[in-house]
């Protein structure tokens, strides 16, 4: 019993990481219908970042604390944002009104630049990350759980009110809403498109680096390749809450989490990756639109 | 007709292209020197693996050439960098015999890389000496592979006797990487001794190399209450173990094999892996003399760096390919074949290495603990079982300064001080043409 629980706690652990880089895909999604395969690779730069400001240009990976590791976290937000605008400046701007593939093959090519760019100027090696202070694990009743995995899981839950709230309770949030729902139109209304458009690659690309720190915090690994397996492990998890949704986002996060601990802790860890890609292909027969996606109409 | 001037132009840069190439190389039985190829992963998540052998590899090589080359012909190493992918691995080693018409192959560190290389070098006829490959299947490839470290099954052994014998510990879980075959391989072959000896393996767990989560094993592997951990797998990955085992509320010792020898690992697991022990090749803290005086070249050479195991079994991978080169009775591919056969007793700074029929080298292996600050602690040496009556040479205490690693009388392979290494003289230490890697960059072996 205590084995199945800890499974379980570990299953949320891993499902609040996924559902943290899921939030960003699905917001991207949700405002410009595109898939954006490089956020696993921004949430890589901003562990980098991360890497950068706590070992490199300061001491704060040697004696880490709260204010500090704010600090970094912020910094590798910032840098993000910026790249995250540049990236959809100068490569998904100038393909908007061509068809939807074109943009996706762009993301791909952007994916790879920013992999095989990040092994040219970081180095191919992994690197040792810090940035939160150690703090003992809670062990209770045979279960024991991690410091970081807390943090995880109660910034996921931050942010996805937050972005929630931006969605649905801000001017701009309902210009994305507008945006999302027919860009020509909102154009018409007096919507920025652009301004928009920007402001949601920003927002999603922070969101990878608060992501890409959490995750290098409890896989102290750091290396241009790190966010290859949870970019998609990600794409997944939004598919499976429906791709647009936030909530979903979080709900497929937590699933897929859950999923992969339970089959590598009773069958067999090679199983893993093959079960979450099967949810992929499952949920894409089953029910394309996700646990708690709508299912409209394609607009003709 | 319009073709024409074009072919002709891609004819030209075509053989532009291959005559560079052969005067870069130069043939194998030529004139002026000796061509030898090498593959490493100079790059990717094994990166230091390939630096520290190459690195080795160029000292060797320019000590030999200082001191007079082989026959009055100079050696020269041609590096492929493989970027620790087995396919890489086997495109190099085509590359290096058909293009460079090396006369010998020195690589690859990993087993399954040198599993690809292999193959192609015993169709070709090309003697392969891997340095630190321990997987038994490498060298059944043929009769031109061989290696200059022990096998699988001693390393699984060295450490099944040191945790039965030294630590008195019976209950241990293993926890390997599937996709590796060293990983396996060691495993297995602890598993077998360790069984034999009267242990007890209470939990079989494994993972694939590059996952970075193992909670779920490791929860498996708790709940199974362990005396120790065996994780025979590379650096990068046992780090990462180290720490969820320990998150995971595991306080039983790890053990481990050669892989974990890197910097990296300690930079990665931190203080997790403290009080773990790892089977090795050597240690720099061995106070065998042939030893600290490598150490001292290999450091003059290369900015102060200490050499790690890997750097000191290419070192000896090298050291006994020019060594049966000069034996040879000519230089060609069989005729070193024969001579790195009969290598017998070759002073290796790793120990004295002697082949056996099987191409494989026949050598002691040294214990480390993973000290405060991750300093290795040298434990002892344990001699090939069928050397070694008794129980391994080195006691579990720590053994500092000079005290000789050896206080178990009657064992067999005790090191005797040696003022050469091998036969390339120590005065050619100064010379150093090698070409030191900096920090690696290129390709990433996952995908």
């Amino acid at each position: 019993m205590t084995e199945l629980l800890q499974h379980l706690v570990n299953g949320v652990s891993l499902g609040a990481i996924y559902a943290l880089i899921a939030l960003g895909y699905t917001m991207v999604y949700g405002v410009l219908k595109l898939i954006n395969f490089a956020h696993g690779d921004v949430f890589m730069l901003g562990a980098m970042v991360g890497w950068y400001a706590s070992a490199r240009w300061t001491n704060e990976a040697r004696d880490p604390s709260i204010a500090g590791a704010l600090a970094v976290t912020l910094l590798a937000m910032v840098v993000c944002g910026t790249v995250g605008f540049v990236i959809e400046r100068a490569a998904y701007r100038p393909l908007r009104g061509s068809p939807r593939i074109n943009s996706l093959i762009t993301a791909i090519g952007v994916s790879f630049f920013l992999e095989y760019g990040g092994q040219y100027l970081f180095g191919p090696n992994p690197r040792a990350f810090g940035v939160l202070p150690h703090r003992a694990n809670f062990i209770g009743g045979g279960i024991s759980v991690g410091y970081v995995d807390l943090v995880t899981i109660g910034t996921s839950i931050v942010l996805m009110a937050l972005l929630q709230r931006i969605v649905f309770h801000t001017r701009m949030g309902t210009a994305m809403r507008a945006v999302s729902w027919n860009p020509s139109v909102a154009a018409l209304m007096g919507v920025n498109i652009d301004l928009v458009i920007s402001f949601t690659f920003v927002l999603g690309s922070s969101l990878a680096a608060v992501a890409g720190i959490l995750y290098a915090s409890k896989y102290p690994s750091v290396h241009p390749l790190m966010g290859l397996m949870p970019g998609l492990k990600a794409f997944v998890a939004a598919v499976l809450g429906g791709i647009g949704n936030v909530p979903g986002a979080m709900l497929g996060g937590l699933l897929l989490g859950l999923a992969e601990q339970l089959v590598s802790g009773y069958t067999s860890s090679s199983w893993r990756d093959a079960v979450a890609f099967s949810i992929l292909i499952l949920i894409l027969l089953v029910k394309p639109s996700g646990l708690l996606g709508r299912t409209d109409a394609e607009k003709v | 007709m319009r073709q024409i001037p074009a072919r002709l132009l891609l004819c030209a840069l075509l053989i532009g292209c291959k005559s560079k190439e052969q005067s870069g190389g130069g043939t194998g039985g030529g004139q002026g020197t000796i061509v030898v190829g090498e593959v490493g992963s100079m790059t990717g998540t094994e990166a230091t693996f390939g630096v520290s052998s190459d690195r080795a590899i160029q000292l060797a090589s320019s000590e030999l050439n200082a001191a007079g080359g082989i026959r009055g012909k100079q050696i020269q190493i041609i590096a492929l960098d493989d970027e620790g992918k087995p396919e890489e691995a086997a495109t190099a080693a085509t590359r290096l015999i058909a293009s460079e018409h090396v006369i010998a192959l020195l690589g690859e560190v990993a087993s399954t890389r040198s599993l690809f290389m292999a193959p192609k070098a015993q169709a070709n006829k090309v003697p392969m000496v891997s340095p630190s490959s321990t997987n038994p299947k490498v060298t059944q490839v043929g009769d031109y592979i061989f290696r200059a470290c022990f096998i699988d099954p001693f390393q699984g052994y060295v450490m099944a006797k040191f945790v039965h014998d030294n630590l008195k510990l019976s209950k241990a879980a293993i926890l390997k990487d599937v996709r590796n075959d060293y990983s396996v391989g060691l495993a297995q072959n602890f598993t077998e001794s360790f069984v034999r000896m009267g242990g007890k393996v209470v939990a079989n767990e494994s993972y694939s190399n590059g996952d970075v989560d193992f909670k779920a094993q490791l929860t498996n592997i708790r709940n199974a209450h362990p005396e120790v951990l065996y994780v025979p797998g590379y650096y990068t990955d046992v780090g990462l173990i180290a720490r969820q085992a320990r998150e995971a509320g595991i306080t039983a010792p790890m053990a481990g094999g050669d892989g974990w020898d890197s910097e990296k690992l300690y930079e990665i697991g931190g203080a997790a892996l403290e009080g773990s022990y790892f089977s090795n090749h050597y240690s720099v803290d061995d106070p065998s003399p042939r030893i600290t005086e490598f150490v001292a070249r290999f450091k003059k050479a290369y900015g102060g760096q200490l050499p790690d195991s890997l750097a000191a079994q290419a070192y000896d991978a090298a050291g006994m390919l020019f060594d049966a080169m000069k034996r040879a009775t000519e230089l060609t591919g069989p005729a070193i074949r024969d001579a790195l056969a009969q290598t017998k007793g070759y002073k290796g700074v790793t120990g004295d290495i002697t082949m056996d029929q099987n191409r494989n080298a026949s050598k002691p292996a040294v214990v480390l603990k993973v000290g405060k600050g991750g300093k290795y602690e040298f434990q002892g040496r344990i001699a090939p079982e069928d050397t070694a009556t008794g129980a391994p040479e080195g006691s579990p205490k720590k053994t500092e300064g000079n005290t000789a690693p050896n206080p178990a009388p009657g064992n067999v392979p005790t090191p005797t001080p040696m003022p050469e290494l091998g036969a390339t003289s120590p005065a050619a230490a100064a010379a150093n043409t090698g070409q030191p890697q900096g920090v690696p960059s290129g390709e990433h072996p996952k995908k």
